[in-house]
């Protein structure tokens, strides 16, 4: 077996000088009735070549979004990552490592998440974020449960507008958890009216922005109203390059932002690994969940990084901890971190423009097709159309066709006949004219 | 120049021939790097995008004004920064890892070429699923390696990583119980637990009662009789345990808490210390979950991605979080919503259908394995700490005698007297070049030292290790303290001040001066 070192004379030589007959005598303390004596019912050792031809297989059984024009986002994005971005995470020292817990020695990936945390809390215009966590949507969860620990109360009010991933993650750490949870009903393309809803029990609102339809919304006036009442507000953003033309929730004045940071350095992946980003205010790092980076100085006055603030966390507080997530999205962290220092002041501003143009042309060519309407006023690079017939069976006409058109809602909401007719369309910097006209002939087709 | 590189001045470097010391602050291959922020200059772009052609944009008013504060990087400066950031790290790739607990493995390049084939790396979650038979296809293959490995009827694919599946396995236990109309709510932890399974049983809602090791590092078996009860949903136990001993009296735990009409979750992060030789549903255990990461060896990436599939007992099964994967009339079929067989799911964990890049990065290393292979590998990994155990037991003190599994557990009893403690120890082993084994864990024997050194070691690596080791302790006893207080002096940074930076924490650069000046009120 090529990833096995010991050779049978190792292992002769290795069983004499502890003192046993055989490997069995190791197991020994494995009750009787349990030892498995044979292999198990699977295929032998295989080569490269077999792996690779199996996987290989199933691989191209997939459409791949850049084998199509391809319009989908729903809170995973499909960006042009750079070469170098891939090439630096495989370097072996940053690959085959292990959290930090021996910092001189893991100084690379410190220095890199304290650049990481800047970053994060530079794009979302807070004070301070975290080292990552698993996604968005837990990132979301963990928001929530942060504001009931910040403000001793234990009921949570999500917007409409919010990724149904998200609101159902909510939900179910809610349940086990122990809080209460109220969310509004999806209201695609309206201005949801919260401020009614705070009272002086709620820990937070969440909302999203853009949210799930791909509206932009200003939260500044809910945040005035959530801290009238001793609230937190709680922004979700699922398109963090969105940020690059956006107002950032840190200036709508958010008291937590928790977002998806795919669309920075990495792949699709059918959905993971992703990256979740978590950012506050100073005031509130110590009911933060997660690692968390800090500078400070070695024995011999050289700048230098640490975990820090672990008296939040599992490994020292247990069953007291902030949070018990412990491994989180490191390599997906440094990928983001690299992506972003490329692209860098003018790239991300300019990557945000070039995603709202596409989407912008888009909207305008889809408008074109009898039948077809925006919901949407404002947008980033994501909008929701409301065909004239159930958006699911178009969106597998499409897709026959060879273009991915988007996003049913029926697919998440299965049982709101009133948003059967909804499509929730996306375009990047990846999108190209033909692409485009691609889709809108495709659709006339379909539609007609 | 970086300021905070503190180059030392011309007149102290010659005064100090052989020190080190450089009029760069460098030490040869060992490069001061600065932050990405300290090399901005404005304007700077290391990728090129089109100025897009003019339009009306439709934000609606809701624009950033401001500047976001990002510096500006060319392609090469990025490149030379972060291969001068990895440098600094120690990795498996550039040597032995013995970190106990933590699995340390080889990790195998054919993993992260398959991850990365377009059908698989780039697919939407929310594509059309009649556009991904093949996602479905590998997610449905893993599954069925994962059940027969462990034995367990099904498995809940979606968390995130071990902390993750431990929260969604409690999820189910608490379902389950309160679908019988029986809640209960104490969860028995022994103390050996990893940190994140009491975290977890409080974060499911649950009062932690802590059960003693008795004197072989093993549960106490009357203890934990004497503290189940009517009110106990679960007891979480770790096996083999993180002393690296298997709990012997297993089969009988199980018996007492299934009596007692409470489950028995296992943590499975050391499942790669008897894969291939004992299926876990063999042993009585009603839901464990798998750390991919550790036993099929997808990277740790500094921290991450891990993944956590959680395997369910048939009892625990229909509460197992969405997206289920099932076999249906018309071959797999993602069932993403409470309905149909799916109706009693706790919901979902996570956004989307899990770690699926993680997924073929196990899938891969199983298949590479094979059933031969994977039990050949518990065998190395256990042989490898057994020999790791005799070469070092005269030296080191070993709380539990006897054979270990997978990793073998050291206290500091050795030291004893030496001016000498654990941290000391580890730290000497840095500049030998090694990473250190597990520090002050499990925290039940005193100053512990776990070592745990996987089967991808060969035999001459561990024999290095064990001199280097045994020299080591040997200079403990000659007193000579200071030598270890002072290491490690040979790495990019000596010892770090961890209480400074939690007293003062700047987790963020600024821009000058408000960081000058935060540091300087440090």
């Amino acid at each position: 077996m090529r990833y096995l070192p010991l050779t049978e004379a190792d292992r002769g030589a290795m069983l004499k000088a502890i003192g046993v007959a055989s490997i069995d005598a190791l197991f020994a303390e494995v009750p009787a009735e349990a030892r498995l004596d044979g292999l198990l019912d699977l295929p032998r050792v295989a080569g490269e070549i077999e792996v690779e031809r199996a996987i290989g297989h199933m691989a191209s059984r997939n459409l791949a979004a850049g084998a199509a024009p391809f319009f989908v986002g729903g809170g995973a994005y499909r960006h042009h990552v750079p070469a170098a971005v891939d090439h630096l995470i495989q370097r072996g020292e940053f690959l085959t490592s292990y959290t930090p817990y021996q910092p001189e020695i893991s100084q690379g990936t410190l220095q890199y998440l304290f650049e990481f945390q800047t970053q994060v809390a530079l794009l979302t215009g807070m004070e301070v974020a975290n080292a990552s966590m698993y996604d968005g949507a837990t990132a979301c969860a963990e928001a929530v449960m942060m504001a009931n620990r910040v403000t001793g109360r234990k009921k949570a009010m999500l917007s409409g507008g919010l990724h149904p991933h998200y609101r159902e993650v909510c939900a179910t750490y809610a349940r086990f958890v122990g809080f209460e949870l109220t969310a509004q009903d999806p209201a695609p393309g309206a201005d949801e009216d919260l401020v009614p809803l705070i009272d002086g029990e709620t820990s937070c609102v969440v909302v999203q922005n853009p949210d799930f339809w791909g509206e932009l919304h200003d939260w500044s006036a809910l945040a005035e109203a959530c801290h009238d009442q001793g609230a937190l507000l709680v922004v979700a953003v699922t398109e963090i390059v969105s940020l690059g033309a956006v107002k950032p929730p840190g200036e709508m004045g958010a008291d937590i932002v928790a977002a998806e940071g795919q669309s920075i350095g990495n792949a699709l992946n059918f959905g993971g690994p992703y990256l979740g980003l978590f950012a506050s205010r100073d005031r509130f790092i110590r009911q933060m969940p997660g690692r968390l980076v800090g500078q400070t100085v070695d024995a011999e006055g050289r700048r230098g990084w640490v975990l820090t603030l672990s008296t939040r966390e599992q490994h020292i507080r247990r069953e007291r901890a902030t949070s018990n997530i412990c491994t989180n999205s490191g390599l997906c962290a440094l990928a983001f971190t690299i992506h972003l220092a490329l692209l860098g002041e003018a790239g991300l501003v300019r990557l945000a423009r070039l995603n709202h143009t596409a989407a912008v042309r888009l909207a305008e060519r889809l408008e074109l097709v009898p039948g077809v309407r925006l919901v949407n006023r404002r947008f980033f690079n994501e909008f929701t159309v409301r065909l004239p017939a159930p958006a699911a069976p178009v969106v597998e006409a499409l897709a026959k066709k060879r273009v991915l058109a988007g996003i049913p809602a029926s697919r998440l909401y299965p049982h709101r006949p009133e948003l059967a007719d909804l499509l929730l369309v996306a375009a990047t910097e990846t999108v190209t004219g033909d692409d485009i006209d691609r889709f809108e002939e495709g659709l006339r087709e379909v539609l007609s | 120049m970086n300021d905070w590189s503190r180059a030392l001045s011309v007149d102290r470097a010659e005064a100090q021939p052989g020190s080190g010391a450089t009029f760069s602050g460098n030490r040869g291959l060992q490069i001061e790097e600065k932050l990405i922020f300290d090399e901005d200059g404005p304007g700077r772009c290391g990728v090129d995008l089109p100025e897009p052609p003019p339009f009306k944009a439709r934000l609606g008013g809701i624009e950033r004004h401001g500047p976001i504060g990002l510096p500006g990087l060319s392609e090469p400066q990025v490149i030379r920064h972060f291969t001068r950031l990895s440098q600094k790290n120690y990795a498996i790739d550039s040597g032995l890892y013995p970190l106990g607990s933590c699995t340390m493995k080889h990790n195998p390049r054919l993993s992260e070429k398959l991850a990365r084939l377009p059908g698989l790396a780039d697919i939407h979650p929310l594509q059309p699923l009649s556009t991904v038979p093949g996602a479905l296809e590998l997610i449905d293959k893993l599954a069925h390696w994962l059940k027969i490995l462990t034995g367990m009827p099904a498995v809940a694919l979606s968390p995130g990583a071990g902390a993750h599946g431990e929260l969604c396995g409690m999820m189910t236990i608490r379902t389950a119980l309160e679908a019988r109309g029986d809640p209960r709510r104490r969860v028995l932890v022994p103390e050996s637990a990893h940190g994140t399974n009491p975290a977890t049983a409080a974060a499911c809602g649950y009062a932690v009662d802590s059960i003693p090791a008795n004197a072989r590092g093993r549960v106490d078996g009357k203890a934990l009789e004497a503290k189940l009860g009517p009110d106990v949903a679960a007891l979480m136990l770790t096996n083999p345990n993180t002393c690296g001993l298997f709990e012997d009296e297993i089969v009988e735990i199980a018996a007492a808490v299934h009596r007692a009409g409470a489950f028995f979750y296992c943590d499975g992060a050391n499942f790669n210390a008897i894969v291939g030789r004992v299926r876990p549903a063999d042993l009585g255990i009603d839901c464990m979950h798998l750390n991919l990461h550790k036993t099929f060896s997808t990277p740790h990436g500094g921290g991450g991605p891990g993944s956590g599939p959680v395997m369910l007992a048939a009892g625990l099964a229909p509460y197992a979080p969405l997206p289920w994967l099932v076999h249906g009339a018309n071959g797999l079929e993602l069932v993403e919503h409470r309905a149909g067989p799916a109706e009693a799911a706790i919901g979902r964990l996570k956004g989307f259908h899990g770690q699926i890049g993680m997924f073929v990065r196990a899938l891969a290393y199983m298949m590479s394995h094979g059933a031969d292979g994977l039990r050949q590998v518990a065998e190395d990994a256990v042989l490898n700490a057994n020999y790791l155990r005799v070469l070092l037991e005269g030296e080191l003190s070993l709380p539990f005698p006897g054979p270990c599994m997978h990793e073998v557990l050291f206290d500091d009893r050795f030291l004893q007297d030496t001016g000498v403690t654990t941290l000391d120890f580890a730290k000497a082993l840095i500049d030998e070049g090694y990473h250190p084994m597990t520090m002050y864990f499990p925290l039940i024997v005193h100053g512990a030292m776990l070592i745990e050194p996987t089967e991808t070691e060969s035999k001459a690596t561990l024999d290095e290790f064990a001199a280097v080791v045994k020299s080591l302790a040997d200079a403990a006893h000659a007193g000579d303290p200071a030598r270890f207080r002072a290491a490690p002096m040979l790495v990019p940074r000596r010892r770090l001040d961890e209480t400074a930076a939690a007293r003062k924490p700047v987790l963020r650069w600024r821009p000058e001066p408000a960081n000058r000046e935060a540091a300087e009120a440090d």
